[in-house]
């Protein structure tokens, strides 16, 4: 017996009077949703992510997209959701994949901050008038200054100096590799960055030669998988990224499917055509915090000392005393990603249950390196579901030298976070390497909506910091009392080390 | 050129050999090494490096061209996501030798430790080699994604008796000495039969290698192996359901 089919998630409709069937929908669906029969356009809703590229190219604006158009019957624990993910593994007896990032409803922390605002002894700042300081320097910084006076009364710097990254924002676009996004779509976050003053990360695919001109604005990723990972790659970041962990899926490896290994692809990544690209859960030589401290040095080595070395952690249970280890490893930087973090694929039981939100593992990683008195050693950067200038300026607030976005910079290229980029289909021609898909995306066209996203926020965070009396990013820097907790409890309170409103 | 690298930190070891290929120099000894790690590392050149003593770990790691001779024992991963060069061991050598190996050889006189030649990986005419004259511990070749990994088992009874050989290996070959267990075989991994074009297409490697570790190579240039291959290039595409 069969266990039949799940409803349909969502409803298309087409407006016929309004339609002039120039066949836009139909050429713009990657997912086979529409189709010419006898001079009419048939749907097949069953078939749609809502991904909305056809909506979007109607030029009469003639479709019409429904969720769920078919309820269960109505149960407080045997959600649709719950129910449906049952039926498919009962027919599959298979892990259920899932794109971007975690789909639950957990209360959004971010959104029961509340930032503060100058009123009358204590002025606020006009950021049109007044300059406003966003420069940020992301790596080691000395404790103390130590100066030597020549015979002729020259002061020189004494203290040797670690490489930093320097930022005209404290805003980074965070790692997607080649594989998991197009090549057209790295090239528009690229030249973004190269304008906009500020960094991207590779991802664990490597480096394509198209974006060499850019990669003094690229901080390069070394995995598990080690794909594409030679001397020449090394040499190329402005700084490399050691990733252990992501916030999608925390705790396990990566996997780029075979049929994603085209020729380009398997080129940067500098494995075989075709083939799996594995990343094992632990990197197999990092077994410790010597063991990492071990290829934090030897990164270092590599590349003479020049260049910045970051670890990427997910956001788990003890993150505070797993960034004081990395912290101690010598990094430069700890990079924490949140379990809202996306993914272009992740088992769902992980995308949606493993990890704890990044507002308070910031907070918890800065107290923690404060009390060790070795935050100084150590940048802090945050990621995951990081959606507007108010999260950056809150996460900077609980701690963050500066942030990664992820998923906001994809629905800045078109992205609407439809969830299927595991499918390798994206009709917007990020998350696919098709590449009648991927030439949809015009990489000058696509950059400057990047850019102007950047630009947007940085003034917006001129003016919160504005607002709260405050010139210059060092100052909003782990500044608790800029913040107030709304509607949060005293446990959660406490581990933000953030007072109430009212307080 | 002759180094003493007694009581030296790696740094201003690499620093003297990186700062001596710069200058036009193709031999360097070093002496006395105990334990200095990175030796080699990120190098590019075709210079010849001679090690006498115990390197430590991630010997030759990023190496992308020359042959390091070590007179000795070898701690962990040398190889390390090498790109192409050579290393020779004629000591034994610690856990994950040639990790994530792209290109060029590692050559190992005596053992290894655990997942030895783990990830390692081929790209187009770059084919990486393992070559070990004792045996080696469990998970030979996990995730291998591509290369070759011969194994002589000498002054052993077996090749190799832990567990775990080719766990997740999706491509490239591991050939063992005489016949092994099906239970110490890995997930996704297969035994299949070692044919005379094995042996004639693998025989000038293992030559060189005895060659390389002193040994008459006539006793291994016949089809007493065990070859292990990937049972599919996607372990683990079948593993999956759409959201």
């Amino acid at each position: 017996m069969s266990l039949g089919s799940v409803p349909l998630k969502y409803k298309i409709s087409i407006d016929r009077d309004q339609c002039m069937k120039c066949m836009r929908c139909v050429d713009n669906c990657s997912y086979g949703v529409y189709r010419i029969e006898d001079d009419k356009i048939l749907i097949d809703s069953r078939r749609c992510t809502a991904c909305h590229r056809c909506i979007s190219m109607c030029p009469r604006d003639a479709i019409s997209l429904q969720e769920k158009p078919v309820d269960y019957r109505s149960h407080p624990l045997w959600t649709a959701q719950a129910r449906e993910d049952i039926i498919n593994q009962a027919r599959t007896g298979k892990i259920i994949l899932a794109g971007m990032g975690n789909a639950m409803d957990y209360p959004i922390i971010f959104d029961r901050l509340v930032l503060d605002a100058c009123q009358v002894t204590n002025p606020s700042i006009d950021p049109l008038r007044e300059p406003m300081e966003l420069r940020t320097y992301l790596g080691k910084k000395p404790a103390k200054l130590e100066f030597t006076k020549s015979d002729k009364g020259d002061i020189e710097l004494k203290t040797e100096l670690s490489p930093n990254l320097k930022l005209d924002t404290p805003l980074m676009i965070g790692h997607m590799s080649y594989g998991a996004i197009s090549l057209n779509a790295q090239l528009s976050l690229a030249k973004a960055v190269a304008k906009t003053g500020t960094f991207m990360g590779t991802g664990e695919g490597g480096m394509h030669e198209s974006l060499y001109p850019y990669q003094s604005n690229m901080i390069v990723q070394v995995a598990s998988g080690r794909f594409g990972v030679d001397i020449n790659y090394l040499e190329r970041g402005a700084a490399i990224e050691i990733k252990i962990g992501q916030g999608a899926k925390p705790g396990i490896g990566g996997h780029l499917p075979g049929e994603k290994v085209c020729s380009d692809v398997s080129c940067t990544r500098m494995i075989p055509l075709g083939s799996d690209a594995i990343s094992p859960a632990p990197h197999h030589d990092i077994y410790s915090i010597e063991d990492l401290a071990q290829l934090v040095r030897s990164l270092k080595e590599a590349t003479e000392w020049k260049k910045p070395i970051f670890v990427k952690i997910a956001a788990v249970h003890n993150v505070a005393a797993i960034a004081a280890g990395i912290a101690r490893s010598s990094a430069d930087a700890v990079v924490i990603d949140g379990f809202r973090g996306g993914t272009g694929a992740a088992p769902k039981v992980f995308r949606d249950n493993v990890g704890i939100p990044i507002e308070a593992a910031i907070a918890a990683v800065d107290k923690k390196l404060n009390d060790q008195g070795i935050r100084n050693e150590v940048s802090v950067i945050a990621s995951g579901g990081i959606r507007n200038s108010a999260d950056l300026a809150k996460s900077i607030a609980l701690g963050a030298d500066a942030v990664y976005i992820g998923t906001a910079s994809l629905i800045a290229l078109g992205c609407r976070v439809c969830g299927n980029c595991y499918r390798g289909l994206c009709p917007w021609g990020i998350a696919t390497q098709q590449p009648d898909l991927v030439n949809r995306i015009d990489t000058d066209v696509g950059s400057q909506h990047v850019a102007n996203l950047i630009h947007a926020w940085t003034l917006e965070l001129s003016e919160l910091m504005g607002a709260a009396g405050i010139n210059s990013i060092e100052s909003l820097r782990g500044n608790r009392e800029r913040l107030r907790g709304y509607m949060l409890d005293e446990g959660m309170l406490k581990v933000l080390n953030v007072d109430p409103v009212g307080a | 050129m002759t180094i003493d690298a007694k009581g030296m930190h790696y740094t201003p070891l690499n620093k003297m050999i990186r700062q001596a290929v710069a200058s036009g120099v193709r031999e360097i000894v070093i002496d006395n090494v105990l334990g200095q790690r990175f030796i080699a590392n990120g190098l590019r050149s075709n210079v010849r490096i001679t090690i006498n003593g115990v390197p430590g770990g991630d010997l030759g790691m990023f190496m992308s061209g020359p042959e390091c001779i070590v007179h000795g024992d070898s701690e962990h991963a040398p190889g390390n996501t090498m790109d192409n060069g050579t290393i020779v061991i004629h000591g034994s050598a610690g856990d994950a030798v040639a990790h994530s190996m792209r290109g060029g050889r590692v050559f190992v006189r005596g053992d290894i430790g655990y997942r030895g030649g783990i990830h390692m990986k081929e790209y187009d005419q770059k084919r990486p080699v393992l070559a070990v004259g004792g045996t080696t511990h469990a998970f030979l070749g996990e995730y291998m994604a591509g290369g070759i990994i011969i194994v002589l088992g000498i002054g052993h009874e077996v090749a190799v008796k832990d567990r775990g050989i080719g766990s997740g290996i999706h491509g490239g070959e591991i050939i063992l000495r005489g016949d092994i267990e099906d239970r110490l075989l890995g997930v996704g991994a297969r035994k299949v039969i070692f044919t005379e074009d094995d042996l004639n297409r693998l025989s000038p490697l293992i030559t060189e290698f005895c060659e390389r570790i002193e040994v008459d190579p006539s006793q291994f240039l016949d089809t007493n192996y065990t070859r292990i291959i990937p049972a599919s290039s996607r372990p683990f595409a079948g593993k999956y359901t759409w959201e």
